[in-house]
């Protein structure tokens, strides 16, 4: 995946949780959870999900890093490099 | 065979920890010892109709898109979609005591203007109870250890006030005689006349298909008659100790209960079941009977909650419309002092709720009236009579039902094409609750844990109650158990 992918391979995930929020303006650099409204829950789906679509595990102490788009691609890039993008949300 | 989770019940709680647990990946079956699925709130087929056991209302109403308030919650987290539901909201309620009402719908303009009304003295103190009650980021359902009544006392003069804004709480969700914990007023509150009452179309089934569905669809497995007769429990090693986040409930067990580690459980058929965790849904008390009693021993309160219910269903030609009535539940007491306890006699036709599906704003109009009318009731006195007797005293009580209906709401006698009834022990007898205790034990267990590793309880004992409140106890108690999980299991 490139980071691009990552990107829409995240906003994806979100929008399998949470269809009802925007996220063509989502910010890279500013924490998901100041634009839209995510709680400690729904990050626990997130991880969920990344584990059921592409089998990458993220354990506890690292949820931190997922806390912005840009945070995400740096964190899941080695992770997600040899992946295929998977989408399953209905938008 | 070996699960990573099993769980006791397939009731609401264990249905909406089960979804959890199949999206987290975990190889799940869901045990319930009954033919069908739903426990308190299920449905059954009487006399070629199709009855909800349990359903009034769905209580904490909310509307499409309000994802803070619990039903929002609950159906993000388990995927779900609000218009899947087809939710009718009620038409409006009340609070009845001799000469004075109060209702109250889902919009909560409507119960301010009757306290003003009513109570013109008390709407100031009213605003501030609103703008005091707690809020959800406080309530997981632990008890403050406030009274209610207390608190209640202190911001109101009138007591008839009070009295009233307690019955309906009580009715919806009081596990214990004649109060109410802060914590637990402030959540049946909200639930009640902040959130409000719907229906879904079609009952209680199409709902608890739906869950069904969403859980099969995730990989769960659900077997029905498969009660289970044992939890299995390794003794010994001492882990719980070991654990910071333990430490507190290790205590509680210090005195004299053996620390232990759950194994699996033994099905009533003989079949053994290995599992790393185990969630029930039987209760507190019912889940310590299942476990070696070495374990039972020291736990604390464990008596069975006090509470029960008888409830009449009638079902005429006409719908209540035609006969006068056009609301949705009546909360009734016929006296200024509204006494919520275990009655004296079989029944308390004193007080009660009166409640009708047919004025909902639902999609799928109805064809038959139906009432309901739940009365507290002695689980101890219907257990006493033989069964000749049994059979005349729950007609004698649909009688004093019927005649309390109609003083509070509308009259029916005379007209009933089909009628049911239920007891305590009906209670007791389909969903194995000690006591037939709709509401469990008066004390709750708010992190679900039970001082044995990997056994955790979910809904009515855990503390939320309701079908919203069930679902969300379910669902809070898997969460927590996988963000710990998520710490050490890496
Ligand atoms: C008459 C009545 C009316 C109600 N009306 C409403 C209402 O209108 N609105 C509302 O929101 N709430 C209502 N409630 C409350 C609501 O139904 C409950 O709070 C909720 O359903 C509790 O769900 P639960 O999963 O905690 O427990 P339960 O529904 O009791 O689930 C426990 C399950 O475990 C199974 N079980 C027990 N022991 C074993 C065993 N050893 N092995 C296998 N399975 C076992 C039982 O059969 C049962 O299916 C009502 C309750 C009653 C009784």
């Amino acid at each position: 995946m490139t980071n691009d992918e990552i990107v829409l391979a995240i906003k994806d995930i979100i929008a399998t949780i949470a269809p009802d929020e925007e996220l063509a303006h989502l910010k890279m650099d500013v924490r998901l959870r100041e634009q839209i409204e995510l709680d400690s829950m729904d990050f626990l789906d997130i991880v969920m999900e990344l584990r059921k679509r592409y089998g990458v595990q993220v354990p506890e102490q690292d949820y931190l890093e997922l806390a912005t788009l840009d945070g995400c691609v740096k964190y899941l890039g080695p992770k997600l490099a040899d992946k295929q993008l998977k989408l399953a949300s209905r938008a | 065979m070996r699960y990573d989770a099993l769980i006791i019940g397939a009731g609401l709680s264990g249905l909406g920890a089960g979804i959890r647990l199949a999206q987290f990946g975990k190889r799940v079956a869901i045990l319930e010892k009954h033919t069908v699925w739903g426990g308190l709130n299920s449905f059954y087929k009487l006399g070629g109709r199709l009855f909800d056991s349990g359903l009034h209302a769905l209580t904490n109403y909310a509307p499409r898109g309000e994802r803070t308030k619990p039903l929002g919650r609950i159906l993000r987290q388990l995927r779900i979609d609000h218009d899947a539901l087809e939710l009718g909201e009620q038409s409006w309620s009340a609070v009845r005591f001799p000469g004075i009402e109060l209702r109250f719908s889902n919009d909560l303009a409507l119960l301010r203007s009757e306290i003003a009304r009513a109570f013109p003295g008390e709407a100031d103190a009213f605003e501030r109870l609103l703008a005091d009650l707690p809020g959800y980021e406080l309530l997981d359902g632990s008890s403050s250890g406030r009274s209610a009544r207390a608190e209640l006392a202190g911001r109101f003069r009138e007591p008839l006030l009070v009295e009233m804004l307690l019955c309906p709480l009580c009715y919806y969700g009081g596990a214990r005689e004649h109060d109410l914990d802060w914590q637990q007023f402030a959540i049946l509150f909200r639930a009640i006349f902040l959130e409000g009452f719907a229906r879904p179309a079609g009952g209680i089934r199409p709902v608890l298909d739906l869950l069904v569905k969403r859980y099969k669809a995730e990989g769960g497995e659900l077997r029905l008659r498969a009660g289970v007769a044992r939890i299995v429990v390794e003794r010994g090693v001492d882990r719980a100790l070991d654990r910071g986040v333990d430490r507190g409930i290790a205590r509680d067990f210090d005195r004299g209960a053996a620390h232990g580690r759950v194994r699996g459980v033994v099905l009533e058929n003989g079949e053994e079941l290995d599992a790393e965790h185990v969630y029930s849904s039987a209760g507190w008390v019912e889940t310590l009977a299942l476990c070696p009693p070495e374990h039972a021993r020291g736990v604390g309160p464990v008596e069975p909650g006090p509470l029960s219910f008888f409830e009449s269903l009638t079902v005429t030609a006409e719908e209540p419309r035609a006969l006068g009535f056009d609301g949705t539940a009546v909360f009734f007491n016929d006296s200024p002092r509204f006494d919520y306890r275990s009655p004296d006699a079989l029944v308390d036709p004193h007080s009660g709720v009166i409640c009708t599906p047919n004025n909902y704003a639902t999609t799928e109009p109805l064809t038959e009236g139906l009432l309901r009318v739940t009365l507290l009731a002695n689980h101890a006195k219907w257990r006493a009579l033989d069964p000749e007797r049994y059979v005349a005293e729950k007609a004698r009580a649909a009688e004093l039902a019927l005649a309390a209906a109609a003083r509070f709401a509308f009259d029916v006698r005379g007209k009933a094409v089909f009628q049911d009834t239920f007891t305590p022990l009906t209670i007791e007898r389909f969903t194995g609750h000690a006591g037939g205790a709709v509401y469990g034990s008066a004390h709750k267990r708010p992190d679900g844990k039970t001082g044995i590793d990997g056994l955790s309880l979910v809904g009515t004992d855990q503390g939320f109650v309701g079908i919203v409140g069930a679902l969300l106890s379910g669902i809070t108690v898997v969460n927590r158990r996988a963000l710990e999980g998520a710490g050490s299991a890496s």
